[in-house]
């Protein structure tokens, strides 16, 4: 029986042999792994890229303070780039299953439509959740637009659910039973931060000071946004820390969702800031193509 | 004569559009064929599954026919000198056309002309032109591009292509596939590529390598092996839409039967079914008495289940969907349906018309006038208010929030277990009813106003902020919104005027456009729903649209009565009276005049307005009971005095005095007999039409 962690090493493993770069999980809170810079940011353009690395994602309305043995308030996503898409990538997938000691010859495996939207990135891509005897355990994305750019190249992004997949590897009933590796459980590892989040994001968030963090980290995206905009000279311009922008987009976001969780936002209010969130995403992919042409231009 | 194999492979189409998708192919592949000449001998057949669109086409011609063509040229005067050498015009006119000047024919014109023939291309080299364009005009709502951008579309990634004609691949190339004579089976049965040479190897083929490319052959699989795993007093409870959507996500389909803990049975039958149909794809089981069983059975895409491996993953799937569909439940519980209505604030109806909460205080005052101008008792008024109150309070349930379609349901069945009353809980629970065009209507009268409040203040709050439908967009379904209003108050037998209706609804400025929009879907109703065609819905709409019972009232008793003989000679007499009136050209100015009794001329036309007398007291007295029929076959008894009017009357008449008293008589006539129905509109029937 594999444990937890020797599901994720052996699917990073067995990504690193097709070619992808394994990396360590992004260091700020994101709601889905697409939102890391290594997806959101890598998609665009037209270089090519192949990554894999666990995001943990934090939806604070998902929290249940670990009552519930299926939802999470933080879950781990192992996420796979192949940009562009490898023409046998659904194969190449499914081969990923077997290597986790899924004989997909005993078992009813479909893919069922099911179309990726983002409405805070401005992103969206046409796939599937693939189905594992009725079980969705990956969302597998073609995505076509990011930052509400066309793509130049259509990369394809594999979402495993790595609770869901360990459980059902496990066969036990509930993700604080899974054996984290051979002495301790999710619980062991996680139960706590199930708790302790869902009574910080129902009960304790401090709205008006998560107001302030919103609006202080959206001033400075946008700062830099207008820096970025302005002369630079091409040196400026090559280092300008767009990066950092984006770090202040992703805060904004995760925050929105704390305020959303603790019911701090109004009817009126969620589309506005919904459509503020974008507005920075946006801006900065726009921002990152430009960026990236000028240093092919300076290469060239 | 060629047989033509055309396999499109692809990944996993979306089950709901695979139906379409292969009908577009045969339309696309027809017109291709219709536009080249190329006329098929034989049959042309399609099927598909997820992951191939597959045609056939038998006795296709190995070539096109060749043509002749025809081409003019200059006159014999242009083209030849006075000594009959050709000019400059006639050869350059030969040399256009590729032929020796003394090959030039003079036609019956005068003119010169040329002609060829042209040889009919390939089938094969003709093909290889249009397949692309063929496969890629499939059309699909929702497409994509994988080879990078303004690649070539299509729903999902197509990876490989067979096109052989008798055997030889036909050369087709894009989207980075190359067309040839190698297919795929099912992605785990199957056994690496299959080379084919022909439609019957492609078959054969595919069934070695599992995958079964009939879809009906899918389909009666699929029940037959369902029905087969049942044990004696189970019985499947047949769905054909989840049966179409297994079908298209299935290549080799294996029913599975699995069952569940017979607690489960304690939550709503609704929940159950929305978790094992609409989320999971499960056939539901019911035993002997019609009641649910613990039971249920999967459709695998796989070759079976020998060890249970997939029957234990699918059972567990449910158990946790079944167990998070209790813990909602019990979840929900910790506060009341009441409790919940400030909560409303914080869920988005329409960005510019608020929240739910508004909504619902919108809804209250609808329900409220609605009780009133339906003089509704006071019992059913406090109901229709306690339901309006609490009837969007669900949306704020986890249950809701996991099962959107079950919204209402979830509410009334709260309510239910909350001790509201079985008024109020029956009112919540149907209150989205009519789902659609057909479907009931809610149950009681109480559930009727809470459903048509909540229509009225949607229309209304819409139309006030100008998102009325547009030609064939209406994204906001309001026109089902409409229509279901119109359901509620015909079949619900609602005494409420269109006006009110308007009134309620708040529409603002555009509330002449809301009744229209009423109007509209009140025409449609008589005539899709109520089946009176299109002549008897304008009639009684004519005669007045005011209050839509009374328009159905009048629009069944006209039909009882209009394929009497009697009758369609009178719709045939008073279209002849409007025609009278509309040629005098005073129509207008009779309206209101006096009728100068005097001016009457014995017999036929002073017994017209005897019988006239007597009718019209008939008439006032049978509509104010709103027995509309004996009033129409009252009317039809005037036939033959009309008959004789216009036998022995001249409308016309020489006397300006006397001309002008029938004209007022004729027009008060047409009015006084117009309030069911405007008979001038009905199409007369064959019958009539031979005895006038």
């Amino acid at each position: 029986m594999l444990t937890f962690q020797e599901i994720v090493m052996r699917l990073k493993a067995y990504w690193a042999r097709q070619g992808c770069i394994v990396q360590e999980p992004f260091d700020c809170e994101v709601g889905a792994g697409t939102m890391c810079p290594e997806t959101f940011l890598r998609v665009l353009g037209s270089e090519p890229y192949k990554v894999a690395y666990v995001q943990p994602s934090r939806r604070p309305a998902d929290g249940r303070y670990g009552e519930n043995p299926n939802r999470l308030y933080k879950h781990m996503q192992l996420q796979v780039i192949l940009k562009p898409a490898p023409e046998d990538v659904v194969d190449l997938y499914l081969k990923s299953l077997e290597e986790i000691g899924i004989d997909l010859s005993r078992h009813d495996c479909k893919l069922e439509e099911d179309n990726w939207e983002s409405p805070t990135l401005g992103a969206w891509g046409v796939g599937w959740q693939v189905m594992l005897d009725g079980l969705e355990i990956t969302q597998f994305t073609y995505f076509q637009q990011c930052g509400g750019l066309d793509l130049d190249i259509v990369p394809a992004e594999l979402t495993y659910g790595l609770e869901r997949l360990a459980a059902f590897i496990q066969d036990v009933e509930s993700v604080y039973d899974i054996r984290w590796n051979d002495r301790w459980t999710y619980a062991d590892v996680r139960l706590a931060d199930e708790e302790q989040y869902s009574a910080y994001n129902f009960e304790e968030a401090d709205v008006s000071f998560v107001w302030d963090e919103f609006n202080l980290h959206e001033a400075e995206c946008k700062r830099l946004l207008e820096r970025y905009a302005s002369e630079l000279a091409p040196l400026e311009r090559r280092r300008f820390p767009l990066l950092a922008a984006f770090d202040q987009t992703l805060k904004c976001s995760h925050l929105f969702n704390t305020l959303q969780a603790r019911g701090a936002i109004s009817v009126t209010e969620r589309a506005q800031v919904i459509q503020r969130v974008r507005n920075l995403a946006v801006a900065v992919a726009k921002a990152w193509v430009d960026q990236r042409q000028c240093l092919a231009g300076e290469a060239a | 004569m060629s047989d033509l194999l055309l396999e499109v492979g692809t990944e996993e189409i979306p089950a709901r559009l695979v139906p379409g998708a292969v009908r577009d192919l045969e339309r696309g592949f027809r017109a291709a064929l219709r536009e080249l000449d190329l006329e098929c001998g034989g049959r042309i057949s399609v099927d598909a599954t997820p992951r191939r669109l597959a045609l056939v086409a038998e006795g296709l011609p190995d070539r096109q026919s060749d043509r002749t063509e025809t081409l003019a040229g200059p006159s014999k005067q242009i083209a030849f000198d006075p000594d009959g050498n050709p000019t400059r015009a006639a050869l350059g006119f030969a040399r256009k056309a590729g032929v020796a000047v003394e090959e030039l024919e003079l036609g019956d014109d005068g003119k010169l002309t040329v002609r060829r023939t042209i040889a009919g291309q390939r089938t094969h080299d003709l093909l290889a032109r249009v397949l692309p364009d063929v496969v890629l005009g499939v059309r699909f709502p929702r497409s994509m591009y994988w080879m990078g951008k303004g690649s070539p579309r299509f729903i999902r990634p197509i990876r490989w292509l067979v096109a052989l004609l008798d055997g030889d691949v036909v050369p087709v190339e894009f989207a980075g596939v190359r067309s040839g004579n190698v297919t795929w089976g099912h992605r785990r049965l199957g056994s690496g590529p299959i080379t084919v040479n022909s439609a019957e190897e492609y078959r054969s083929g595919l069934r070695a390598n599992a995958v079964l490319l009939s879809a009906e052959g899918r389909a009666s699989k699929i029940v037959a092996d369902a029905e087969a795993l049942l044990p004696a007093g189970y019985e499947l409870r047949r769905n054909e839409r989840l049966l179409q959507t297994l079908v298209f996500e299935t290549e080799h389909p294996t029913a599975v039967l699995g069952s569940f803990d017979e607690s489960y049975l304690d939550l709503p039958e609704e929940v159950l079914e929305t978790v094992m149909l609409v989320h999971q794809k499960y056939f539901a089981v019911q035993d002997s008495s019609g009641a649910m069983a613990s039971r249920f059975v999967a459709i695998a895409n796989s070759g079976g289940d020998t060890d249970g491996v997939i029957r234990r993953g699918h059972e567990r799937v449910l158990r946790a969907r079944f167990n998070d569909a209790r813990f909602f439940w019990q979840f929900d519980q910790r506060s009341s349906l009441s409790d919940r209505l400030e909560d409303l604030k914080a869920v988005t109806f329409q960005a510019s018309l608020g929240s739910y909460w508004s909504k619902t205080e919108s809804n209250l005052e609808a329900v409220a006038r609605l009780s009133d101008a339906l003089s509704l008792g006071a019992s059913d008024a406090k109901n229709t208010l306690q339901a309006a109150r609490l009837a969007k309070t669900d949306l704020t349930t986890e249950m809701v929030g996991e099962f959107p379609e079950l919204q209402g349901k979830i509410g009334g069945l709260y309510a239910t277990a909350q001790g509201e009353s079985q008024e109020v809980a029956d009112a919540i629970y149907d209150h989205y009813l009519p789902a659609g065009g057909s479907g009931p209507i809610p149950r009681s009268r109480v559930g009727q106003l809470v459903s048509l409040a909540d229509r009225l203040t949607t229309l209304g709050g819409m139309f006030r902020i100008g998102l009325m439908p547009t030609g064939s967009k209406d994204p906001l379904a309001l026109r089902r919104a409409a229509f279901g209003a119109i359901r509620i108050v015909l079949e619900g037998s609602l005494p409420i005027s269109l006006d009110q209706l308007v009134e309620f609804a708040s529409a603002g400025a555009n509330a002449p456009k809301l009744r229209d929009f009423f109007l509209d879907r009140l025409r449609f109703w008589l005539q899709e729903s109520g089946g009176f065609g299109a002549d008897s819905a304008d009639a009684v709409l004519a005669a007045s649209d005011a209050v839509p019972v009374d328009v159905l009232a009048r629009a069944r008793a006209l039909a009882e009565v209009r394929h009497t003989p009697d009758f369609e000679a009178l719709a045939v007499s008073f279209k002849r009276i409007r025609n009278i009136l509309e040629q005098s050209g005073t129509a207008q100015s009779l309206h209101g005049a006096n009728l100068d009794l005097a001016l009457l001329e014995g017999g036929a036309e002073t017994d017209l307005h005897a019988s006239l007398q007597l009718v019209g007291a008939k008439i006032a007295e049978c509509n104010a009971k709103r027995d509309y029929a004996t009033s129409l076959r009252s009317i039809a008894t005037l036939r033959p005095a009309l008959d004789r009017y216009f036998d022995d009357v001249l409308v016309m008449a020489e006397d300006e005095a006397v001309r002008r008293n029938r004209l007022v008589f004729l027009a008060s006539m047409l009015r006084a007999l117009s309030t069911i129905a405007d008979f001038s509109l009905i199409d007369a029937g064959p019958a009539a039409a031979q005895g006038s």
